[in-house]
């Protein structure tokens, strides 16, 4: 096996936000309150015209700006998303027309609930990693839905960023990867509904802070590090209290976890989440810095990384595409109606 | 479903801004054509597929508020006519911005987007809309 690493990223946040209060206030409920419990104060919501097709390529073409990387060089495309705009036709097809890396690779879209990006950077390392492919591209992206009136309705949001995976020039190595996997069934939807349903009390315990806290374990027993090795840690955000708690519980500091912790502006961005939270990281990470990351899909598992950034960090042209902060700054807030109208729940009668 | 054969032969120019290059008079176009407009029978053989940098500046604009059914949702919209940095005119819509927050002279560049879908089961179309360059650095487009 070949030596596997970052060799660009590049991440996409829609313009749009709404904020808890507004959505309470058409439900009745105490929107402050919930988004105070949940630490969210304003998710993204993606407009009319943008979908995880439209997400993946935004941060496809910023990380192709950001390198010299032939888009003919890449071998290999994966989307993991749980909302990919069809059920047959991947997303993949039309994101790798859209960087000019087709037809000379391979792509498929991958599922697992908010974790299926980064199971596409798993099998991106095995495939660079095995020298079938000189570069891979691993997406996580999705406009994620919850149910008008669910509680889903105050984090569930849109994001996305892409990785580059190669051999050569790498700005991080993956140097470890873990995951674990059982069958809970803490959140699903099933083939043609439109909204997914979730399994109440499996939600936190058996299901997040179980999956989260096994990944995050199993990676530092076999690779024989600790918490305070790690300059930055990452993990699955469904809310801002889900990834603090286990952070503690695994013995990170607030300081490690605060470059990568976005949910509190954007909410909950499903696939995109760890993702974001990593190009987030990336953005501000110098060589010899180590990161640590764990996402969680639902139904369950996790996958952890073990990340160090290298030399080339320090010549990478990060500035070529905007940064999360850039991403995150000066968005535009829409009220409760608007939002409806965007995310298609209420429509006009049309012949 | 009896556009989707149309829309998909023009894919590569729709994502990626490919256009054309005269090398008889040197000027860029977009859409492709077969032939330059100016130097007609003279720019035989002497034309080729171009990407497009996508980034430009907005020549002229209007806001459509009775325009077509399928951009509903987002009504009432910006149509622009962008001029390119390559020279070429291209026509197309600018999102995620009102109308005041644009004049002639904004700086734009192109995304991609969903452009409209064939109802709820047919194909959906994607292809370049343009979005606002931020000033202040906030949200760079392409070099
Ligand atoms: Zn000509």
């Amino acid at each position: 096996m070949k030596d596997v690493g970052v060799v660009s990223y590049g991440a996409y946040v829609p313009h749009f936000r709404i904020v808890p209060e507004e959505i309470g206030k058409v439900w009745g409920v105490d929107g402050k309150a919930m988004g105070k419990g949940l630490m969210i104060s304003s998710k993204s919501v993606p407009a009319p015209d943008e979908d995880t097709i439209t997400i993946a390529v935004e941060a496809a073409r910023n990380m192709m700006r950001r390198c010299a990387v032939d888009p003919k060089d890449i071998g290999a495309l994966y989307v993991g998303s749980e909302s990919h705009p069809y059920a047959v036709k991947p997303s993949g097809t039309i994101v790798a027309e859209a960087i000019e890396a087709a037809p000379d690779l391979t792509v498929a879209d991958f599922e697992f609930a908010c974790k299926a990006g980064t199971a596409a950077i798993q099998a991106c390392m095995g495939l660079v990693g095995g020298g079938l492919v000189k570069y891979a591209v691993a997406i996580g992206a999705d406009t994620s839905q919850g149910a008008p009136g669910d509680a889903l309705e105050y984090s569930a949001s849109a994001g996305g960023a892409a990785f580059l995976i190669g051999a050569q020039d790498v700005i991080a190595t993956m140097d470890n990867t873990y995951s674990y996997t059982t069958d809970t069934p803490d959140f699903w939807r099933r083939e043609g509904q439109r909204y997914p349903r979730h399994g109440g009390r499996f939600t936190g315990e058996p299901a997040y802070f179980r999956h989260v806290m096994s990944g995050g374990k199993g990676l530092l027993e076999r690779t024989g590090m600790s918490p305070e090795d790690y300059t930055y840690a990452v993990f699955h955000q469904p809310n801002g209290k889900f990834p603090t708690r286990v952070a503690k519980q695994l013995g990170f500091s607030p300081e490690q976890t605060k470059a990568g912790l976005l949910v509190p502006q954007i909410g909950n961005t499903y696939s995109g989440a760890v993702p974001l939270g990593l190009a987030a990281v990336l953005d501000e990470a110098e060589p010899g810095d180590r990161i640590f990351a764990v996402a969680y899909g639902s139904g369950a598992g996790s996958d952890a990384f073990d990340i160090t950034v290298t030399d080339e960090m320090a010549t990478f042209r990060r500035d070529a595409s905007p940064t999360m902060n850039e991403l995150m700054a000066s968005p535009k807030y829409i009220d409760y109606a608007t939002y409806a109208k965007f995310k298609g729940k209420i429509a006009k009668e049309r012949d | 479903m009896a556009t989707a054969p149309r829309y998909w032969r023009e894919n590569p120019s729709r994502y990626n801004m490919v256009g054309f290059k005269c090398n008889n008079c040197g000027k860029y176009y977009f859409p492709p054509r077969i032939i330059c407009p100016l130097c007609h029978r003279k720019s035989v053989g002497k034309t080729e597929p171009v990407k497009l940098k996508g980034t430009g500046a907005i020549f002229s604009f209007t806001e459509v508020h009775e325009g077509m059914d399928e951009h509903y949702v987002q009504k009432p919209y910006i149509v622009a006519m962008v001029e390119l940095e390559e020279g070429a005119k291209v026509t197309g819509q600018v999102i995620d911005c009102d109308a005041c927050d644009l004049s002639i002279g904004t700086k734009v560049r192109a995304t991609l987007r969903k452009l409209s879908e064939e109802g709820s089961a047919g194909v959906i179309h994607y292809g370049y809309k343009f979005v606002p360059v931020r000033e202040n650095g906030e949200r760079p487009g392409d070099e």
